[in-house]
């Protein structure tokens, strides 16, 4: 099985596992999670066994549940003494997980959140853009990556449940989320805010390299690129007005409003994670995407004969 | 009293048709559990839904035919004599067993398309 097919194995597993962390910035999340049910569920227990007394308790131990030192202990000391436990340990434990500032030399990376997929932007050491991608992002194992969070339209949420907690990408504002994962390996994430009707379908995806493999993957991208070769697919696209949303790099197409399309081929997903990427759901998407994915930005597209469809699924599949 | 008999008869000899009937639609084509099992995940893994209507399949796509009650299709892609050897044949390679075809060839093993050749033929794929 072509591992580039495999939705399930793209995102490893969907929806992402939340209680199974793969990194330093999502183990605080689960820790404080487990102890905030385990600790709920003692709590519950013990107001079960005093309503238990209360009821049918012999009356020696009814009065001594209703007494006031039982009050005192029970009704104000313990509660004070575990929720004030409970908060300093919360916030020691979770005051590192949203960033301040980038740490010197650390890689950035700029998501925005749009209706409804991700802009996703690399940037260099002193911010600067320098490659677009969209619905994927690729990073390094065992080093921390600072995300800059922001938002074009409403509020998002971003969230990568084995790598991190959620973030909001609020418009107007730049939210700092630190990632760090520790294998190689695809991480699923989701939007987490509502954010208008295909919410649902606002998937995303981190893929973590070894520090080899990424090295690769980044030289790959960066090397100037050779226009592509003149096909009948490119023609299409350039002629029938997908070049006025969607940008391919060493083309006249340079729309801004749609997802970057210069390395569409080799995104592990087509709709922001919800379909797996190939020439059938490419051919799919560009002619019915209103159906796949209700109330998208990008109209459909029927016009197209089956051979110009097959041309221009042809040429976008071939964009690595 | 002939008649009744006669009557009889012919009641129970329907009765025998239509559960003869039944037994055929069950397992026209002797495709395995496993295979018809695997043959939904693999329709349901490539993306199939991006343009056919399949049921329990997400999404509903439209670009490409409805694919309820396949097994009673007459033809595949309105070519081939809709049978799992053909059909398993055109989900390998569409353009190259069908020119013209919109279907382009999407990358997915024999196993695969045999699979999904089961799943589409079996009675729960309606």
């Amino acid at each position: 099985m072509p591992a580039e097919t495999d939705l399930k194995a793209v995102l490893g597993g969907w929806p992402p596992a939340v209680l199974d962390p793969a990194g330093p910035y999502s183990e605080p999340v689960t820790l404080l999670s487990w102890a905030l049910l385990i600790g709920g569920a003692v709590v519950l227990a013990i107001v079960l066994a005093a309503l238990g007394v209360a009821l049918w308790g012999a009356p020696s131990l009814r009065k001594r549940l209703g007494g006031d030192k039982a009050i005192w202990i029970g009704g104000v000391a313990f509660p004070v003494v575990v929720l004030t436990v409970l908060l300093v340990w919360g916030l020691w434990l979770t005051g590192d997980l949203a960033a301040k500032a980038p740490r010197p030399g650390e890689m950035r990376v700029r998501v925005t959140g749009e209706m409804w997929w991700w802009r996703v932007s690399y940037l260099d050491k002193a911010g600067r853009p320098v490659m677009q991608d969209a619905n994927e992002l690729h990073v390094p194992i065992g080093e921390t990556v600072l995300l800059e969070l922001d938002s074009a339209d409403v509020i998002h949420s971003f969230w990568v449940p084995r790598l991190a907690g959620k973030m909001d990408m609020i418009p107007g504002r730049r939210n700092l989320l630190r990632i760090q994962a520790d294998q190689p390996g695809t991480y699923g994430g989701q939007c987490a805010e509502y954010c208008g009707g295909p919410h649902a379908l606002m998937g995303f995806a981190v893929v973590a390299h070894t520090p080899e493999s990424f090295k690769r993957w980044r030289a790959g991208r960066l090397a100037p690129r050779p226009a592509p070769p003149p096909s009948r697919g490119q023609e299409l696209f350039l002629t029938s007005g997908c070049a006025a949303c969607h940008t391919i790099a060493g083309t006249e197409a340079r729309g801004l409003a749609g997802p970057d399309l210069t390395h569409v081929g080799s995104r592990r997903t087509l709709g922001a994670g919800i379909l797996p990427n190939n020439r059938g759901t490419l051919a799919g998407w560009i002619a019915d995407s209103q159906t796949l994915k209700p109330g998208n930005r990008m109209p459909n597209y029927k016009q197209f004969t089956a051979e110009e469809l097959n041309a221009l699924a042809d040429y976008l599949a071939g964009l690595k | 009293m002939d008649d009744r008999r006669t009557g009889v008869l012919f009641a129970l000899m329907a009765t025998l048709l239509l559960a003869a009937c039944e037994d055929i639609a069950v397992a026209p084509h002797e495709a395995n559990e496993a295979s018809i099992t695997r043959g939904k995940a693999a329709t349901q893994r490539l993306g199939c839904g991006a343009c056919h209507a399949i049921p329990d399949i997400w999404p509903q796509g439209t670009t490409g035919p409805a694919l309820t009650n396949f097994a009673d299709r007459g033809l595949i892609a309105g070519k081939l004599p809709n049978r799992p050897g053909e059909l398993a044949a055109y989900l390998l390679d569409p353009p190259a067993t069908v020119p013209g075809t919109a279907m382009p060839k999407i990358p997915m093993t024999q196993q695969d398309a045999a699979d999904i050749a089961a799943f589409l033929h079996h009675s729960d794929a309606r």
